[in-house]
């Protein structure tokens, strides 16, 4: 049996689309059947009771935009048909977080307050993509405004399951561009990543997440939660669906002048050279967690889950079967001081971002009777934001008030300096290490059931445990594919470098992807595609 | 331990805010905030060199990297209509407020 046009790489589509041997119309209608067969109730704002069958199903999509996926395949394939270049990513079936603004179509942040707002522009990332001929099939969804590890704070449920097992979370905050992806029901996503939001679902889901070097891709029409670490990035089922993504969307942009002027290199070029040479390190301060306990503030350490920890070894094993040169005892001291600094930093950042959301230019507005303007507000962003919204702009007031901002913001701000420095010295050319890359796993443990952390907001920020230092530290980070524990569900092995070095980390990437080929773990199905 | 966030400071956060919370939203809240300082208190409590400087965003930006700021030069943009359109309440081209809380000075 063939296998579904959806299920093949981006490459294997685009390639056959421009050679004219499949149209990007079937293509399309191979990904809106899966969609069909895998994707169960539309998310929505009802008031939400959770039916068995919910957990058999994905929930990816909050809004499904067929017909202008049609009108985009059918250009595709005209240009072809007329011996016009349709793109590197033609036919390509895409799923944007719903996060991005994409002109025309509802951009809902999954939050009530957003639930009805129109974008009038298109984002920088998601125009490039689909300049370059990908389709898209809609916005997916993501904890409200990105402020989650689950999916589960989405205003709009069901909450998406993991495709590997729906009973459990698909992880956040892309958590619905992985489950997708992972699914079939996109080939590629487009994510953000503010603590670990592309990677830690990547690695719950089974697929390969790339954050960037904060820069490398342009924030332009992307909603914002923290500036100063949001950076989008791809979500694919190959390392070199992620190269070819990535190398489409980054650049410089004149609309957001965070976005880097450096040239972008061709990240395909090298990806077959292996990873002779190349020094890859381990770290134990990536080995174990060290997390205050939630009454006490007191701090507990412990090794991150065994099976994973065997799954990084074994990685680093093969990489130097392969010519890498494996140094092991990198200090990365302050990795463990990442989660509070971010819950100083984001909470700044997020509070001053929402504080646009007024009932008054867009989005909800309360409808009742109101005395004056501060009622409207006050009864605008009650009735507009969930909890986690809430809960972040209360802690961003209370770190940045003059008379704790010394004691929280700016210490954070100076510790984030400490955690860029342990990077710094781990790729320092001339330093003790030298590396080319630090591997450790993406997440402490594999992926959670609904509701076993929802509801513990300390609890649930530290499953960003391992991401969120390269977020404060801007450096690019690659979550690939590692093996299944012992319950069938998805590791993730994490690859971190110096600044703007993508181009290494998908090789490093895809050798371990091409010498893994053959094992079985890789055949495996996730559950909801199982017959 | 005593709540850093008491009843109190939390109602001056939430006036802050611009939020109005049920009962039992305010409750869950202010837990959870008085938890998350706690997994921050590490932070509050350990040496920082003075020496340190701040890091506002991870990558250092040079020259090299950084985007020349474009000529500040208005040009027109077609989107005011789909702009207008977002608004919950226009009167003509205008966006309706209500009373804007003020004081009369005569």
């Amino acid at each position: 049996m063939t296998a579904p046009l959806c299920d093949l790489p981006a490459m294997e589509i685009a390639s056959r689309v421009r050679a004219g041997t499949v149209r990007a119309e079937a293509v399309l209608d191979s990904a809106l059947e899966r969609i069909r067969l895998v994707e169960g109730r539309a998310p929505s704002l009802e008031p939400y009771t959770p039916m068995p069958e919910d957990r058999q199903k994905v929930h990816a999509f909050i809004t499904l935009t067929e017909e202008r996926a049609r009108a985009q395949a059918q250009g595709v394939d005209q240009s072809v048909a007329a011996g016009r270049d349709p793109g590197p990513l033609a036919g390509v079936p895409l799923a944007v977080k719903d996060i991005f603004c994409v002109q025309g179509t509802r951009s809902t942040a999954a939050s009530r307050i957003l639930a009805n707002f129109i974008a009038p522009y298109t984002a920088t990332p998601v125009a490039r993509l689909e300049a370059a001929g990908a389709v898209t099939l809609g916005k997916v969804n993501l904890d409200e405004f990105t402020f989650g590890s689950s999916n589960e704070s989405t205003a709009f449920r069901p909450p998406p399951g993991n495709p590997w097992d729906p009973r459990r979370v698909p992880g956040g905050s892309s958590g619905g561009s992985a489950a997708a992806v992972a699914a079939g029901e996109a080939v590629l996503s487009l994510g953000t990543d503010t603590a670990g939001s592309i990677r830690q679902p990547a690695a719950f889901c089974g697929v390969v997440g790339m954050k960037p070097t904060y820069g490398r891709v342009s924030r332009y029409g992307l909603i914002a939660f923290a500036s100063s670490l949001d950076c989008p990035g791809p979500v694919s089922r190959t390392v070199t669906d992620a190269a070819l993504m990535l190398r489409v969307m980054a650049g410089a942009d004149e609309h957001d002048t965070t976005a880097a002027v450096m040239p972008v290199p061709d990240y395909l070029a090298g990806l077959e050279d292996g990873v002779r040479g190349l020094r890859i390190g381990l770290s134990p301060d990536y080995f174990r967690l060290t997390y205050p306990d939630p009454e006490t503030g007191e701090l507990h350490a412990q090794p991150i889950t065994p099976e994973i920890e065997q799954a990084v070894r074994q990685a680093a094993e093969r990489l130097a079967r392969n010519g890498a040169e494996i140094v092991e005892g990198v200090p990365m001291p302050n990795t463990h001081l990442g989660i509070p600094a971010y819950f100083v930093i984001s909470r700044v950042e997020a509070a001053s971002n929402l504080h646009r959301y007024d009932g008054i230019k867009y989005g909800y507005r309360f409808p009742g009777p109101v005395a004056d303007l501060r009622e409207l507000y006050r009864k605008s962003r009650a009735a507009g934001f969930g909890l986690q919204p809430k809960l972040r702009i209360l802690m961003g007031m209370y770190v940045s008030a003059e008379q704790y901002e010394k004691g929280y913001y700016q210490r954070a701000l100076r510790v984030r300096t400490l955690i860029r420095r342990d990077f710094e010295q781990a790729f320092d050319p001339k330093g003790k290490h030298r590396l080319d890359a630090l591997l450790s796993a993406t997440t402490p443990t594999t992926a959670f059931e609904l509701d076993a952390v929802y509801g513990d907001s300390v609890l649930m920020q530290y499953a960003d445990l391992l991401t969120v230092p390269a977020d404060h530290a801007g450096v690019p980070g690659l979550s690939i594919p590692g093996g299944l524990d012992a319950q069938g569900l998805p590791i993730g092995l994490q690859l971190l470098g110096p600044d703007f070095s993508e181009a290494t980390l998908l090789r490093i990437g895809r050798t371990y992807e091409r010498e893994t080929e053959g094992e079985a773990w890789r055949k495996a199905r996730p559950k909801v595609l199982r017959g | 331990m005593a709540d850093a966030i008491t009843a109190e400071i939390f109602d001056h956060l939430v006036e802050l805010a611009a939020l109005e919370l049920q009962p039992a939203e305010a409750e869950y809240l202010r837990a959870q905030l008085n938890s998350q300082l706690n997994a921050i208190r590490e932070l509050e409590a350990m040496e920082v060199d003075p020496g340190i400087g701040i890091t506002s965003h991870g990558v250092p930006y040079t020259p090299a990297i950084s985007a020349v700021p474009r000529a500040d030069v208005a040009s027109p943009s077609d989107l005011a209509d789909a702009i207008l359109k977002q608004a919950p309440e226009l009167d003509g081209r205008y966006l309706v407020v209500p009373d804007i809380p003020h004081t009369d000075l005569t």
